[in-house]
């Protein structure tokens, strides 16, 4: 019978452009005593950890798992790092729970940091990440190919830069309630459509920023969460889907999973859903931490997440349906949008998710939520991962 | 003596990486570089599944076959993705860039490149002129180097 699994704690730093102060393995190590302090336990309480590290080139120092093995109190457990550059927060929960699930190992903690300003040339680290001989001699990053997907996005589904302005402004606001949040504050849709373009249809407030800092997460099993958690999150569905590396695949009428629409998601949501008893998701599911690096993103999830059908998303925004008192609250924390710190921005996704299950997110806490989902995506949208974080356990059926 | 108050002066140790790499281009790559040396624009095909795949495979992603063939793409397209880069990027060239992914004819698949000779005075009516749907041409430099960048694409 597989264990239940359930968050013992959560860490997460203030986040943003540089953190002078400190180094990678400091920041991590922040983390680490963070976390094991809000869940009243000792580094030998923990049997192993998951490290979230995604491309470290932005940082100039390969392998800094290594680096902070020390630092996060590693030395005589078993560590692991998990890299699918920007789903790597979402799946180093997964990887834990796994972990956990199975019953190798009674708590695990997961921790991560992230520097990406470190050097002056990220978008040049970024182009690396492109096929050598057919892509990277194009100005292809993360950037400009999700700007391709939003250009045909928008075009089949009557979706205007305003309306992705609308987003912004409501991610904005609701990062004034989030005390770790990157870029927070009132701005009017007026200001998202005259901030610079960058690539078309994105502008600069359509992007995230570039975000430093750490977290942390510590999950165990039922015996765990009696000893250390009275009121746990637990993870109840957990989702994970791959697809190709060739964008060229995915765009055209003969894809079998069109990343124009983000289908993808709908597999991977699914699975996390049919496990957590999730079958009507709008009214069963409260808080929605969306992974959106870029302000096309979180929405389109929603709709392969069955929270609508599909091109609705952005007509929804208009009428305030994600708002923190709408019929769903998408990205309280202000989301991915307001702050990518990349190792650990799909781990912030889930300790957000996990803090408004448990009650603990502070000023922008949701009332009542019982189910929570949190998103990450890596590469260009070829690692996707959704997981559920709920009051109740499911009983195994 | 405070080891915190020290290391918040904001001290930073500056370096300058650089690393040299020569990419095995493989069979695949390979034959397609050197049909580029041709003007040519080469994908490989699939009999079981039907499909063209460009940039060429070597294997079928639906049916784990061998694609068995190698058919010479159409000299025209339809654009299926789209966009204009103005800023943010240090790339080989200035911006403005309009790059968009085209499936070329009798191909399933789509191949991103340059979209030269493009008034973008007006960004916002130059990606009209370039929306997922326009159809473009192919066009070489005068001396292909077997390189992506030999070709490119032109408004039709």
């Amino acid at each position: 019978m597989p264990e239940i699994v359930g968050v013992l704690g959560t860490y997460q730093s203030d986040f943003k452009l540089r953190n002078q102060a400190m180094t990678f393995p400091e920041q991590a190590q922040q983390a680490a005593i963070g976390c094991l302090a809000a869940a009243n336990m000792k580094p030998d309480d923990i049997d192993a950890i998951v490290f979230s590290l995604a491309p470290t080139a932005f940082m100039g120092v390969a392998d800094a798992d290594r680096w902070s093995i020390d630092y996060i109190f590693g030395a005589g457990k078993p560590m692991l790092r998990v890299h699918t550059g920007g789903a790597t927060g979402g799946s180093v929960v997964q990887a834990a729970h796994s972990l956990v699930r199975s019953g190798i190992y009674r708590t695990v903690m997961i921790v991560g940091a992230e520097r990406i300003s470190e050097t002056p040339d990220a978008q040049k680290v970024l182009n690396q990440i492109f096929d050598p001989f057919y892509e990277k001699d194009m100005p292809l990053q993360t950037i400009t190919t999700v700007a391709m997907m939003a250009t045909a996005y928008m075009l089949r589904h009557g979706v205007t830069q305003e309306d992705l302005a609308r987003l912004v402004v409501r991610q904005r606001k609701n990062a004034m309630g989030n005390p770790h949040a990157h870029l927070k504050g009132i701005i009017t849709v007026e200001d998202v459509m005259a901030s610079p373009m960058i690539a078309h249809p994105f502008k600069l407030f359509d992007c995230c920023p570039r975000s430093s800092g750490s977290a942390a997460m510590i999950i165990g099993n039922m015996d765990a969460v009696r000893e250390y958690q009275t009121r746990p999150a637990f993870i109840t569905g957990v989702g994970a889907v791959s697809d190709s590396n060739w964008i060229g695949d995915r765009i055209v009428p003969s894809s079998e999973y069109d990343f124009i629409d983000w289908k993808l998601m709908r597999l991977a949501g699914g699975k996390a859903f049919k496990s957590a008893g999730i079958t009507d998701p709008i009214n069963q599911v409260q808080v929605a931490e969306v992974y959106d690096a870029f302000s096309i993103q979180g929405l389109t999830q929603l709709e392969q997440l069955g929270f609508c059908s599909s091109g609705k998303a952005f007509k929804m925004e208009r009428d305030g349906a994600w708002e923190m008192n709408g019929q769903v609250a998408v990205c309280p924390s202000g989301g991915t949008l307001c702050t990518n710190p990349i190792a650990v921005a799909g781990l912030v996704r889930a300790i957000e998710a996990a803090d408004q299950v448990m009650g603990t997110a502070g000023e922008h806490q949701v009332k009542g939520v019982r189910n929570a989902l949190a998103t990450a995506v890596g590469g260009i949208a070829q690692f996707l991962t959704c997981s559920v974080f709920s009051t109740d356990h499911v009983t195994e059926h | 003596m405070s080891i915190t108050k020290h290391a918040a002066q904001s001290q930073v140790m500056t370096e300058e990486v650089t690393f040299r790499y020569d990419y095995a281009l493989g069979e695949v790559a390979g034959k397609f570089m050197d049909g580029l040396r041709e003007g040519k624009i080469l994908a490989t095909r699939c009999s079981k599944s039907a499909m063209v795949y460009l940039p060429p495979r070597a294997f079928c992603e639906r049916t784990f076959e061998l694609c068995d063939s190698w058919v010479e793409a159409g000299t025209s397209g339809v654009i299926e993705s789209s966009t204009i880069v103005v800023r943010g990027f240090e790339g080989s060239r200035p911006p403005p860039i309009a790059v968009a992914f085209v499936r070329l004819d009798g191909v399933d698949s789509a191949i991103p490149n340059y979209v030269e000779g493009l008034d973008m005075s007006d960004v916002d009516k130059a990606m009209e002129k370039i929306r997922p749907g326009a159809r473009v041409n192919v066009a070489f430099i005068p001396v292909p180097q077997g390189r992506v960048t030999d070709f490119y694409f032109v408004l039709a």
